[in-house]
């Protein structure tokens, strides 16, 4: 069975390559089913390797087996997360090609298999990226996906802002992993190793840790966190998403940023969590503050949008704080609920990001303004966002609200506060969008013309082109069928009893802390919690459309919607305050040691 | 050999690659920025090849030196370099050809212009 | 306030770096416990060149995902640097060439392509392999648009089949890797072919044949990307741009050629 493994990788790649052969003289129709075909096998394949995890498949790829426990070849790693995360990355795949089939545009005559060619490498990439179990290997993998990940953000080359975004996110992402991969090397250069197990055992065999190990952790957690978009190294997203054709939105916001903070758990488990790494003290820290921030700044600047797609972007970074919160804990039932909340998190933010781009593709704006009262006849999509709203808020018996209540339950104390918050906060401005955009409720927001400095701060939805070429008369089913899905996927994700223990499972039977097997099931303080969460999600829309100038008071954030200025320079700048401040919150590590 | 010497080519990989980030953060030319990313890039060959690098060591081709008649350096580094190099052009020419259609629908590559995603 | 970010992140980046290198084992050090074991797994395998080992057999699986980005990069960058709507392509004129640059290029283009793929075909043997060779053999081609003009380089590289061939070379590479698995070992595992003689050109098993898939992989993947950059310097006009273009043709025809022979120029510049 573990030689399987490769083949999550192989088996998309070698679609993605026969299209690209063969995708000028293909018909889109043939290019796309073939697409959804090799997406749907490599599905099948994660989920069958899935269900063989426990105990976990380990494979040296080329056959080079360790002899006398060392081995020259590349290890990967078929674990619970590793593999669960595969086949997550495989499922979205299936889904935003379906929903691409109808959204894009007609390719340009030549190019029908490039843009599935793409996905297809894409998804390659994460998958590769999921049960790497070597350091430079996850590297590769990470890189192949930030090389397509560029190239589909400024898919829509004719839009000045998609090229602008793509370039931002390029640069940034770049940045970070040649940070991780200067990370790798100081590793490399102590140890002697590349296997993610074998770092860690040559760091523990070495002694305390000392500033190399230190610059090794903040190297390495700087282009992991790079990706999970955590602050201070948010200010890509909201640009690379906000642009980006919804498909790809999908994947980049369901599933490519949580495999950043994927890659920190398994980073931290494999290779620092030993005596010769940081200890939990330190690395709780780490996380948790990063967490912290990055889950307050994603929620101030999501309420504070007006462009669809840009809020649902800024809710995906609170969203990761929260997720780095829960494995801040360092706890198996933080792990636990973590994993859940990823998959449910995936499931909402995936169908939220395909009923945006439905009303990109009907009406030609995303702009909450605009549009509203306009989406009234699209009563199926209105279903959908609310349900998707309550989603992110943590309604039982969503996936995410079995997940957030054993993260919050875990994190404990004023961090069961922030996550109550956080995603009442996200859900709010998701269905205040619903309330304006489906039902036109309140007041007609002004037409914001140029007042003063706080609308230069601001990006407006209404200058978007539709993505499929023109203005849609009628939504197309497999374009409602997709968001619904995905849907029932994270209602079902908690409602279907059972699924979070098989999580649980899964997770406890990687980690090195050992097999913990913790039950999970609804507690009424989870289901309280959650309920309390949305019951605020629905007040605060309520108020901000009834009283619209009572809580978008436009002075409040202007400091923090200021930093995103869109200016590449100034998010390199970040990027090295970023280090510096990963670097001085995990320094008592070297201190003390 | 004095201790300056046994850390002289790390120090050298770090400077290149903070020189890199200084010229990224203050670039006034998207394509100088794209230069500059290469830099901070050219750091990581210089790290990872100064980590492999072995006293008296000569390159681990057997063509024409006998094996274990003379040390020779880390050849793990030297393909990890190899992909590094590959994984920096394409960069680069992504990079490049986003920069293009920048310059095309903006009108200008300076990125103290480019106003369009704010907030 | 940018340049105090920077001067506050750098400082911190640029301190912890310097303290992780005075910890670093000094410069020249005798400890590479994995590059000893290349070595060693590298002549057990009759491959003289441990670099290609490495690359090919060892962690071919890197060189997988290498290769992937390259395909990625060529599939990306063809569909950014598209023909978009509001654009069209203007026929390449022309360009006077100085006898000497002619003469130069095409007596040097053939040498150039062969070195390239002997570059390529030695890997396992001797410094260079696959993506070194593929990327002299691409530029070589190259010297053509110095010698002759941008029309001669079009004729020779119609670009349809060098993307078709990148896809197929990357498919082969990842065949090769799926013959090991179905022939009962491992994925990408170097055991279909005899290890052969060592330092020769049939030796290290399926190293020559991976070597080869990259080579063609690397130089098609070159030619492409190559080709899409020039298009857009050469070809690919907006509208108002030509216009005035007509327009300058209109007034006098020299200045005209005059203006194309320096975008000419510029573009070869950048193609070296």
């Amino acid at each position: 069975m573990h030689h399987l493994l490769p083949l999550l990788v192989a088996v998309p790649l070698l679609g993605a390559a026969l299209l690209a052969a063969t995708g000028r003289h293909l018909p889109r129709t043939v290019a796309d089913g073939a697409a959804c075909a090799v997406s749907a096998g490599s599905a099948a394949l994660a989920l069958l390797l899935l269900a063989h995890s426990s105990p976990p498949l380990t494979e040296w790829a080329g056959g080079w087996e360790p002899v006398a426990g060392h081995s020259v070849g590349i290890l990967l790693t078929g674990d619970g997360p590793g593999l669960g995360m595969a086949a997550l990355v495989c499922v979205l795949t299936l889904a935003a090609l379906a929903y691409s089939r109808r959204s894009l545009d007609e390719p340009p005559h030549g190019h029908a298999g490039a843009f599935p060619a793409l996905v297809l490498v894409f998804q390659a990439g994460m998958c590769g990226f999921a049960i790497a179990g070597d350091l430079f290997n996850a590297f590769v993998w990470f890189e192949l996906m930030s090389v397509v990940a560029y190239a589909l953000t400024g898919h829509r080359v004719e839009e000045a802002r998609a090229v602008q975004g793509a370039l931002a996110f390029a640069v940034v992402n770049s940045l970070g992993a040649y940070a991780l991969l200067m990370g790798i090397a100081l590793l490399y250069a102590r140890t002697g190793e590349l296997a993610l197990a074998r770092i860690g055992d040559a760091l523990d065999a070495h002694g305390p840790p000392d500033a190399l190990v230190l610059a090794g952790f903040v190297l390495v957690l700087t282009g992991l966190l790079v990706k999970a978009a955590a602050v201070p190294f948010q200010f890509w997203l909201p640009d690379a998403h906000a642009v980006a054709p919804t498909p790809v939105c999908m994947l980049l916001s369901g599933v490519m940023v949580e495999l950043g903070v994927f890659g920190v758990w398994r980073v931290y488990d494999t290779v620092f969590s030993g005596p010769g790494g940081l200890p939990a003290a330190d690395a709780e820290r780490v996380l948790t503050v990063l967490g912290a921030a990055t889950a307050v700044t994603g929620a101030v600047m999501c309420w504070h949008q007006r462009h669809i797609k840009r809020l649902l972007a800024y809710s995906t970074i609170a969203h990761t704080g929260l997720f780095l919160i829960g494995l801040g804990t360092l706890t198996p039932e933080g792990d636990d609920g973590v994993a859940l909340y990823v998959v449910g998190h995936a499931g909402v933010k995936a169908a939220l990001f395909a009923c945006a781009g439905i009303l990109l593709d009907r009406y030609g704006s995303v702009d909450e303004h605009v549009l509203h009262g306009r989406a009234r006849p699209l009563r199926g999509v209105a279903v959908m966002v609310v349900a998707g709203a309550l989603g992110l808020a943590g309604l039982p018996p969503f996936g995410t609200a079995l997940g957030k209540s054993f993260a919050e339950e875990a994190a404990g104390g004023p961090f069961t506060v922030l996550y109550v918050l956080t995603s009442a906060v996200t859900a709010a401005a998701v269905l205040r969008v619903a309330a304006r955009v489906f039902l036109g409720l309140g007041p007609t927001p002004r037409e914001a013309g140029g007042e003063g400095a706080e609308d230069a701060y601001e990006t407006t939805g209404s200058g978007e082109e539709p993505e499929s070429g023109r203005r849609m008369a009628r939504v197309p089913d497999t374009m409602t069928a997709v968001p619904a899905l995905l849907l029932a996927g994270a209602l079902a994700a908690g409602a279907v009893p059972g699924f979070g223990t098989a999580v649980a499972r899964a997770v406890s039977g990687a980690t090195t802390a050992g097999l913990v097997h913790t039950s999970v099931h609804w507690t009424p303080l989870g289901v309280g919690l959650g309920l309390l969460s949305s019951l605020l999600a629905v007040a605060l829309a309520a108020v901000a459309v009834a009283r619209p100038g009572r809580l978008a008071v436009p002075g409040r954030a202007l400091p923090l919607r200021r930093l995103q200025s869109g200016h590449i320079g100034d998010y390199v700048a970040w990027l090295l305050v970023g280090t510096t401040v990963l670097g001085v919150l995990a320094l008592p590590a070297v201190l003390s040691g | 050999m004095t201790a300056l010497t046994h850390v002289l080519p790390y120090l050298v990989a770090v400077w290149v690659f903070l020189a890199g980030c200084y010229g990224l953060a203050t670039s006034r030319d998207l394509i100088h920025a794209v230069g500059c990313l290469s830099v901070c890039q050219a750091a990581t060959y210089v790290l990872l090849l100064a980590v492999g690098y072995r006293d008296g060591g000569t390159a681990p081709v057997f063509s024409d030196v006998t094996p274990g008649s003379r040390p020779v350096v880390d050849p793990v580094v030297q393909a990890l370099a190899l992909t590094d190099v590959v994984v920096g052009a394409t960069v680069t020419a992504l990079l490049l050809a986003l920069v293009v259609q920048v310059a095309k629908r903006h009108g200008t590559v300076d990125p103290d212009e480019l106003s369009e995603l704010r907030g | 306030m940018r340049l105090w970010l920077v001067a506050v992140g750098g400082a911190g980046l640029a301190a912890l770096l310097v303290a992780a290198c005075l910890r670093l084992p000094g410069f020249g050090g005798d400890r590479h416990p994995y590059g000893d074991r290349a070595v060693e797994a590298a002549l057990s395998r009759h491959t003289a060149n441990t670099v290609s080992s490495v690359t090919f057999d060892q962690r071919a699986f890197d060189t997988l995902g290498e290769m992937s980005i390259l395909f990625a990069a060529v599939l990306g960058s063809v569909v950014l640097l598209r023909q978009t709507r509001d654009e069209h392509r203007a026929r390449p004129e022309p360009a006077a060439v100085s006898r000497p640059v002619r003469r130069y290029a095409l007596l040097v283009l053939p040498v150039a392509l062969l070195t390239g793929l002997y570059v390529i075909a030695h890997g396992q043997v001797s410094p260079g392999g696959g993506f070194q060779g593929g990327v002299v053999a691409a530029t070589a081609l190259h010297l053509l648009y110095l010698g002759a003009d941008y029309r001669a380089l079009e004729r020779l590289r119609p670009l349809a089949p060098y993307e078709a061939a990148d896809a197929l070379a990357a498919s082969s590479y990842l065949v090769t890797g799926l013959a090991a698995l179905l022939a009962g070992s491992a994925f990408l595992a170097n055991t279909l072919l005899p290890y052969g003689t060592f330092n020769t050109l049939a030796s290290a098993g399926t190293v020559p044949l991976l070597n080869a898939a990259i080579g063609m992989e690397v130089a098609c993947a070159v030619v492409v990307l190559l080709a899409g950059f020039l298009d857009q310097a050469v070809e690919i006009v907006d509208e108002g741009e030509h216009d005035e273009h007509a327009e300058h043709d209109g007034g006098g025809k020299t200045g005209g050629n005059a203006a194309d022979g320096g975008d000419h120029d510029d573009s070869g510049k950048r193609g070296k």
